[in-house]
């Protein structure tokens, strides 16, 4: 027990003086058609990058993809922003992923994730839980949870990063 | 192995601290639930003598460059009612040391989870919700430097609470992307892939001669061209003696094949499986959810609507063949029937039956210890239903200010089967009929009250329930929901209870704080086909995500 609190205050003491910005862990997931995708070729050319982890069984996942599915366009007008969906959906659910996506019509990179490497890599508890990232990769805010409208304040986070300016969380 | 792999880490993080032009990263997250007691006799919450339990974590993930090291810290002080009493106790039950250079080389020591293909010879993971933990302890490597093929090793022995089990997992898979090794430019995309597993266990059965080696194959292929696809996976298992099998000396298989086809507006999805004696553990002579090495998804679709999955379907890893199929359109917006915002329906059905089994041989009985077993018929359906599952829904949003989802199922179960033991009223198989009203009302912008109307019907078990929920949300940080699960047609007039539940949230950024009131159901949460029963409670539930 001893060992472990000095093993986490040091941990913390790290944490304190190194600089919070963060790039995202290298991890192996797939693409629908089934190919292997590693998360470092997330990129959108200096443009902010929202990671959307979610699944097809979350109805607060799918309310926020849908409700952002409405605005995307605009959205990808006014910042250039790309949209990864993350789906954590494991083998008993993931082949329905993309007869779902595409009856929705959903216009993001969908990506699965079905033993949740990639979700636990980024401490994800819940879904859905967000993630912008801005042009140089580097996470500038996290949410978790949905309600009705969050959509808009995740908008006026982007618009901000799309400029540059800092995002005080 | 503990203690050498906290010291390695503490050097790691002192290095870090001295290397001030390297940026390294710590990030995490916490879970906490508490849960207090009180005592109903009439619903069956018992109140433990702890009066108050919890379940919690902290997961802590270090990067630094092309290395990373990370601990999660676990305390069940006690283990929350429903899970396993041996997770008791508190400290650190999973750590690990990786290293991987930009693409082509990794290696882990320690903890890890892996899945190959789809699982059906192995998949290590956790799911907090069941106490669902078989992480491998151990090394793995993997090495993908060739363009379109990656291959993957691993030698471990997997968690069993706060310990590991007696196996030992030797374990290798190659996932190959035709396209990409050929550079093909057609617009097919192969990818195959194999897999093998072998387990030890040494044999200690004073009669029984064990096979202390056991080995498995898989073998997967997935096609894609335009809005079609096919992936498919089979794998094969050597005798495999086991407590879940009655120790008979049968080899095991499994198939599972799902196609489906879309294009924007429709998605059509099917899905067979066939399973046959392919329970697959690292110590034979453990049950439940411990030790598994591999995972057979369930295909009966996910219901999370309170009263839908009342009756839940799980896999049956000595033997089940099922079905499912599923449509789902989209009615354009301005067409017809798809109104001013459009309009989507989905049906789906599945279904699931025992395997037929005959004698091996003209001497022996169907399941002897020691024997063989059966035979099975690989394309012949057995006679035992255990799940039928028929649903249609509705989703349509009206206006700008509703949101409408209506869905009707009718399903029957195996109760006997599933549970192991007859339903309330003496039941072998329960047969229900549900209906969900659920409407999401925006009242002006971050203001929306939602609401719930659910019932479900049936002459077995505990007889007809209904249900209601409101629930108020002020976005972005809060919301109030109650609910009453009603039991009014339990034949037994003291039985007829309402369990009403109040609950409120704070969310911000990566934070959620939820504080609960009231009864809840007993019944049987599954994730994946994996199920853990819950037992009736009532009390005060607190609980606190975060991540960083």
């Amino acid at each position: 027990m001893k060992k472990l609190v000095f093993i986490l205050s040091v941990v913390l003491f790290v944490f304190t003086i190194q600089a919070q910005e963060t790039s995202i862990p290298n991890v192996e997931i797939k693409t629908l058609d089934g190919k292997v995708f590693n998360t470092s070729d997330i990129k959108n050319d200096g443009k902010p990058i929202i990671i959307d982890f979610w699944a097809t069984w979350c109805k607060p996942c799918v309310q926020e993809l849908e409700a952002i599915e409405s605005v995307y366009k605009q959205w990808q007008e006014e910042t250039g922003v790309k949209i990864y969906a993350i789906s954590v959906d494991n083998s008993r659910s993931m082949s329905r992923v993309a007869p779902f996506v595409n009856t929705k019509g959903w216009e993001y990179e969908v990506l699965l994730d079905p033993n949740s490497v990639f979700k636990e890599a980024m401490n994800v508890v819940n879904v859905p839980h967000v993630f912008l990232l801005n042009g140089s990769g580097e996470i500038v805010h996290q949410h978790t949870a949905y309600a009705d409208g969050d959509e808009d304040e995740l908008f006026e986070l982007i618009k901000k990063v799309a400029k540059g300016e800092k995002i005080e969380d | 192995m503990k203690q050498s792999l906290l010291i390695i880490f503490t050097i790691l993080s002192l290095y870090v601290f001295s290397q001030e032009n390297i940026k390294g990263q710590l990030h995490g997250n916490f879970n906490i639930d508490v849960q207090q007691y009180s005592e109903d006799t009439i619903i069956g919450a018992s109140k433990p003598s702890e009066l108050i339990l919890m379940n919690a974590y902290g997961n802590f993930n270090y990067t630094y460059g092309n290395f990373s090291a990370g601990l999660r810290y676990e305390a069940y002080l006690n283990s929350l009612e429903g899970f396993d009493k041996s997770y008791n106790g508190q400290g650190i039950a999973y750590k690990y040391l990786s290293y991987k250079n930009q693409k082509d080389l990794g290696i882990i020591v320690g903890n890890f989870y892996e899945q190959f293909g789809s699982g059906l010879i192995l998949r290590s993971y956790q799911e907090k919700m069941l106490g669902y933990d078989n992480a491998f302890e151990g090394v793995k490597v993997n090495y993908s430097g060739i363009r379109g093929v990656s291959f993957k090793g691993l030698i471990a022995k997997q968690r069993l609470f706060w310990t590991v089990g007696d196996g030992i997992v030797r374990a290798i898979d190659g996932d190959f992307s035709i396209n990409e090794m050929f550079q093909l430019e057609n617009n097919t995309q192969i990818t195959i892939g194999g897999s093998f597993v072998s387990k030890f266990q040494a044999d200690k059965d004073p009669i029984l001669k064990l096979p202390e080696n056991v080995g498995s194959g898989a073998a997967r292929l997935s096609l894609s061209n335009g809005g079609f696809m096919l992936s498919s996976e089979y794998a094969y298992k050597s005798q495999d003696p086991s407590s879940d099998n009655g120790y008979i000396y049968k080899n095991g298989e499994a198939l599972l094949i799902n196609a489906t086809y879309s294009a924007k507006g429709i998605g059509v999805y099917l899905s067979a499986k066939r399973v046959d004696n392919m329970s697959f553990r690292s110590d034979r002579g453990q049950k439940i959810n411990n030790l598994n090495i591999n995972y057979i998804p369930d295909i009966s679709k996910i219901h999370t609507y309170t009263l839908a999955s009342m009756y839940q379907y799980a896999t049956q890893t000595n033997g089940e063949m099922g079905t499912r199929a599923e449509i789902m359109y989209k009615f354009k917006k301005e067409s017809f029937l798809g109104g001013k915002n459009g309009t989507e329906i989905s049906v789906s059905y599945a279904t699931a039956y025992d395997i037929n089994r005959v004698s091996a041989n003209d001497t022996t009985a169907i399941a002897i210890k020691g024997y063989d077993g059966y035979k099975s018929n690989f394309f012949e359906i057995g006679d035992e239903l255990f799940y039928n599952d028929l649903n249609i829904g509705l989703h349509k949003k009206i206006g700008d200010k509703f949101k409408l989802n209506v869905e009707y199922l009718n399903q029957t179960i195996n109760y006997e089967q599933l549970r192991g033991e007859v339903d309330h009223s003496g039941n072998k198989m329960v047969y229900s009929n549900i209906g969900i009203v659920d409407l999401t009302w925006k009242i002006k912008s971050k203001r929306t009250l939602r609401f719930e109307f659910q019932g479900l019907f049936t002459k077995q078990d505990k007889q007809d329930w209904a249900m209601g929920l409101i629930e108020y949300t002020m976005a972005p940080h809060w919301f109030i929901a109650v609910y009453d699960a009603y039991n009014y047609g339990n034949l037994h007039s003291d039985l007829k209870i309402h369990y009403v539940n109040t609950s409120v949230g704070y969310m911000k950024n990566s934070t959620r704080i939820q504080l609960s009131y009231g009864k809840s159901m007993e019944g049987v949460i599954c994730v994946g086909g994996v199920c853990r029963v819950v037992p009736a409670t009532n009390g005060f539930a607190l609980s606190i995500t975060s991540s960083f």
